[in-house]
């Protein structure tokens, strides 16, 4: 199989775009997409601070690499999770975002849960009414300690390595169960609706997950190849699964499922909220929510201090 | 015979067959995984040769 530019020999072949490229050409259009992406959705400009959340994994190292290499000023900050103690899972991908980042000469934060708020999500999980799996707690102490860290370090915006697999599995199960209040804040970009709350925006959205796979490979980038221990099972890797079949049948299905989507929303799928939602700044950290006192993330801690 | 490996499971195959064919017949969805000789990304198509060693990269990831 042949490189469509230059007939070298391809290292992968991307099917629904009915290309295939060769190590150097595949990396040339991977930046490149993902530029176009930055472009269409007026994610961030040249002028802005980035801050790339890193779990040590492949998409965000990739997103991480290409960023800084398309010239951008991007940080990075890794969320120690405390998961499987001391030398476990959370240990190697924290090494590994590390690692990356050393070698580059980046600048990546790290905020770990257990040494910064006094205990570890799994030891969390288990001490609050969110029940004993981890999974429940951590996108939102990741999303608070992110927003936390992008305020207090002058970010204009958050970038997360969704690729177009994450979201169209997201999509699906938001579908299947009509869940419009989450469907209506699916999207390329989250503005910021609140100073402490800084943009987020999804640089890889269009990408398949084999294609940053791909990039990772290609650029030789270190990634942990183990997945998150809790990871085992989840709905979401269901849903990919099942994407991946309707793909096999229906060359280019999750690309144009999710772009369709897009252009749903945009011809107004979703009618615009009522009323605004009214923000107030939580007594202990001070970080808006919709809470009259605490917000959910405060809650936590004081509910864990309660039964401790 | 060429060997193929994926996380810790290990499959032999006859060499001349094509690397989709391979990860086809292991069982495994070819969208769900990529394949990696001698550290190098290789296309689905590259036929398969005697003593190849094979590691087939997870793609997706859920955590």
């Amino acid at each position: 199989m042949k490189c469509r530019k230059c007939g070298g020999v391809a290292v992968i072949n991307m099917r629904h775009h009915r290309l295939a490229l060769c190590a150097d050409h595949f990396v040339e259009w991977f930046i490149s997409y993902t530029q176009r992406a930055i472009e269409r959705y007026r994610m961030f400009g040249s002028d802005d601070q980035l801050l790339v959340a890193v779990s040590g994994g492949k998409d965000s190292l990739a997103l991480w690499d290409v960023l800084s290499r398309l010239g951008y000023r991007v940080d990075g900050m890794y969320v120690g999770l405390g998961i499987d103690g001391d030398d476990g899972y959370s240990a190697a991908s924290q090494a590994k975002a590390e690692a990356f980042a050393e070698a580059r000469g980046l600048t990546l934060h790290v905020v770990d849960v257990k040494q910064t708020y006094g205990e570890s999500i799994p030891e969390l999980a288990q001490m609050t009414r969110r029940g004993r799996k981890p999974c429940a707690l951590c996108g939102l102490v990741k999303r608070h300690i992110m927003n936390r860290v992008a305020y207090e370090g002058g970010y204009d915006a958050i970038a997360t390595g969704h690729n177009l697999d994450d979201e169209a599995a997201v999509l699906m199960q938001n579908t299947l169960r009509w869940q419009t209040g989450y469907l209506a804040r699916q999207a390329p970009v989250l503005p910021s609706t609140h100073p402490r709350l800084a943009r987020k925006v999804k640089p890889f959205v269009r990408l398949y997950e084999r294609e940053t796979a791909a990039y990772a490979i290609v650029r030789g980038i270190d990634y942990i190849y183990d997945e998150c221990p809790h990871a085992v099972g989840s709905t979401t890797i269901f849903y990919k699964g099942l994407l991946n079949q309707l793909e096999s049948r229906s060359l280019g299905a999750k690309l144009s499922f999710y772009l369709s989507f897009l252009q749903a929303k945009r011809e107004g799928l979703f009618s615009e909220p009522g009323e605004a939602l009214e923000l107030n700044d939580c007594q202990r950290c001070g970080q808006p929510t919709t809470a009259p006192e605490l917000c959910a993330f405060c809650r936590l801690w004081v509910r864990r201090i309660d039964k401790g | 015979m060429v060997k193929v490996i994926f996380r810790d499971k290990e499959w032999e195959v006859r060499a001349g067959m094509t690397v989709r064919d391979a990860i086809l017949k292991v069982g495994l969805d070819p969208q769900a995984v990529l394949p990696v000789r001698d550290g190098k990304l290789i296309n689905e198509a590259t036929i398969l040769r005697q003593g190849d060693v094979i590691r087939l990269v997870a793609v997706i990831s859920g955590g």
